[in-house]
């Protein structure tokens, strides 16, 4: 196989070195694929010779069928566009357009250039004599009406935390998260890189099923946000897991989440990790405790860490390479650090998260623009004006709440069955035009709402 | 109204906004199986916070979170009579 040096072997030729991929596999709630079979044969029906060196889009309906093609397409495919399983259909053409997409690989039978299938039955195929190449990775971030970021990754920046991990052989990977989402890929990477299984979930399944599922499986190493594992330890089928190690990210991992999985599951080293779409795996804390050292920022390393204006900065080799389109702004800064927009606290010797920047919500791990809510809200005959906020939940972390300004000077008592009517009438239009996480869990009406002086809404910092 | 019937009154609220189907809401029913999602149980507890003024789970450090529809009622009718206990004048 003809590989460029310098060139970093894709997954299948890592795979293929390992050489134990018999016994490992891919489990999805509805079916399963060994490695070793997907390493004889394709997924894509014989057809990746046809997408070598292209800019293919990965948009399937089932997350094993896009596990399946992922390992495929890496080091054949010059640029391997991942659409997430919410992607609104409406932001599909714009998202072709802007990654310059000449391909597509679905399991939907979409339209397109030219439209490859994948699907789980793996074909036998012939070795088949591809050149390799290093692929770009393009990632999505939950983003705003106008449209996702596209952020461009490569199997070394998605990697470069796993490498030099000592990596133990009996693992068997769970996770919460969507693969097809930095989180979720990053458990996949770890599994296939990391000579483990992995356990996918499935949006279809209830939470009991998956934990049964996962006990049944094995899972010794489940990956999740803080919602997801309080979801968890609300499910009576808590019991059927019994995993060695739990990690947590996406959101604040706060002290009563990490005490709760601590006294449920002692018997699992518990790690919460910070990472983003564009700043890549940040750091794994591991001592049980909220926030990280403020040591980390100081110490020497393969991650850098800043913090200036009071957020997180970072600086690795795993960090995003660039936007797609050179969007709106640099992704790093003149010395390399990735601004995260999370605003920390020093308290003693630890940095704590206080939440996002500019007011950004993050619900369940999912982001929320308080301006596209806001805009929402504002399309009511009744609406003055309006902020969007935070409001920490006990639950979910922090949920989407408004405060509203009513025209003339309305009886804001909470006995007016006016305004009762009123908040129901913002929130069904929310509901219509809002996915669910950004539809407001409370509305306040206001008299006043505060602007800085510039003029704008005085957004209270986290 | 008691807690109980704030409870079930927001459950209904929060139910009545979607066009799924749902199980009765007993005792027994168990809360993540019950058509209520994460993001549905979370609005569910704000707005009893609104209602009620307080967050039974906010602290739920080591206590084991609720399981059905009667230990998350439980949680709140503990709160009130704990609070109930505390606003007592002391002799």
């Amino acid at each position: 196989m003809k590989m460029p040096s310098n060139c970093l072997p894709s997954i299948r030729d890592q795979l293929c070195k390992a050489s134990d991929s018999s016994g490992r596999f891919l489990w999805s709630a509805a079916a399963s694929v060994s490695l070793g079979d997907l390493l004889r044969g394709s997924s894509l029906g014989g057809r990746l010779p046809g997408l070598l060196g292209r800019s293919v889009l990965l948009a399937t309906q089932d997350q094993l069928a896009a596990a399946l093609a992922l390992v495929e397409l890496d080091g054949v495919a010059a640029r391997l566009i991942i659409c997430p399983p919410d992607l609104p259909a409406e932001h599909l053409h714009s998202v072709m357009a802007r990654g310059g997409v000449d391909a597509v690989v679905s399991d939907q039978g979409l339209g397109g250039p030219l439209c490859v299938t994948c699907s789980l039955t793996i074909t036998p195929v012939k070795s088949e004599q591809v050149e390799r190449r290093l692929t770009e990775w393009v990632l999505l971030t939950s983003g705003t009406t106008g449209g996702s970021k596209m952020l461009i990754h490569d199997l070394r920046s998605l990697t470069a935390a796993i490498d030099g991990l000592n990596l133990e052989t009996d693992v068997v990977w769970g996770t919460f998260y969507d693969i097809r989402r930095f989180g979720g890929l990053q458990i996949l990477l770890r599994a296939l890189l990391g000579r483990g299984s992995l356990v996918l979930s499935s949006a279809a399944e209830s939470v009991g099923d998956h934990l049964l599922r996962l006990g049944a499986l094995g899972a010794t190493h489940i990956s999740g946000t803080p919602s997801h594992w309080r979801r968890v330890l609300m499910s009576p089928q808590a019991r059927a897991i019994a995993p060695r190690y739990i990690r947590l990210s996406g959101e604040i991992a706060d002290q009563a989440i990490l005490n709760s999985l601590h006294s449920f599951y002692p018997q699992a080293a518990i790690a919460h990790a910070f990472a983003s779409t564009e700043a890549g795996l940040g750091f794994e804390v591991n001592d049980g405790l909220e926030g990280f050292p403020a040591s980390m920022v100081s110490a020497r390393g393969k991650v850098a860490i800043k913090i200036e204006d009071n957020s997180l900065r970072i600086r690795s080799a795993r960090t995003a390479l660039r936007y797609v389109d050179g969007e709106d702004q640099a992704l790093a800064d003149k010395e390399g650090f990735v601004d995260t927009g999370d605003i920390v606290e020093l308290r003693g010797d630890r940095y704590y998260f206080l939440g996002r920047r500019n007011g950004v919500i993050n619900v369940g791990g999912l982001k929320v623009y308080p301006e596209e809510v806001e805009g929402v809200i504002n399309r009511h005959p009744a609406v003055q004006m309006s902020m969007v906020r935070s409001r920490r939940n006990s639950i979910t972390g922090s949920l989407v709440s408004a405060d509203v300004v009513l025209k003339g000077e309305p009886d804001l008592s909470s006995a007016n069955n006016q305004i009762a009517d009123l908040k129901r009438e913002i929130l069904q239009i929310c509901r219509e035009s809002l996915a669910a996480h950004k539809v407001p869990a409370s509305i306040r009406c206001v008299s006043v709402l505060e602007l800085a002086a510039a003029g704008k809404l005085a957004r209270h910092r986290a | 109204m008691s807690v109980r019937a704030d409870v079930i009154s927001q459950i209904l609220q929060i139910r009545g906004n979607t066009k799924k189907e749902f199980p009765p809401l007993t005792d027994d029913l168990v809360l993540v199986d019950s058509g209520l999602d994460s993001l549905a149980i979370a609005i569910l507890v704000t707005r009893l916070e609104d209602t009620l003024g307080f967050d039974p789970f906010a602290e739920f450090d080591d206590a084991s979170p609720p399981v059905t529809l009667g230990d998350f009622i439980q949680c709140y009718e503990n709160a009130v009579k704990l609070s109930a206990v505390d606003s007592r004048p002391t002799v």
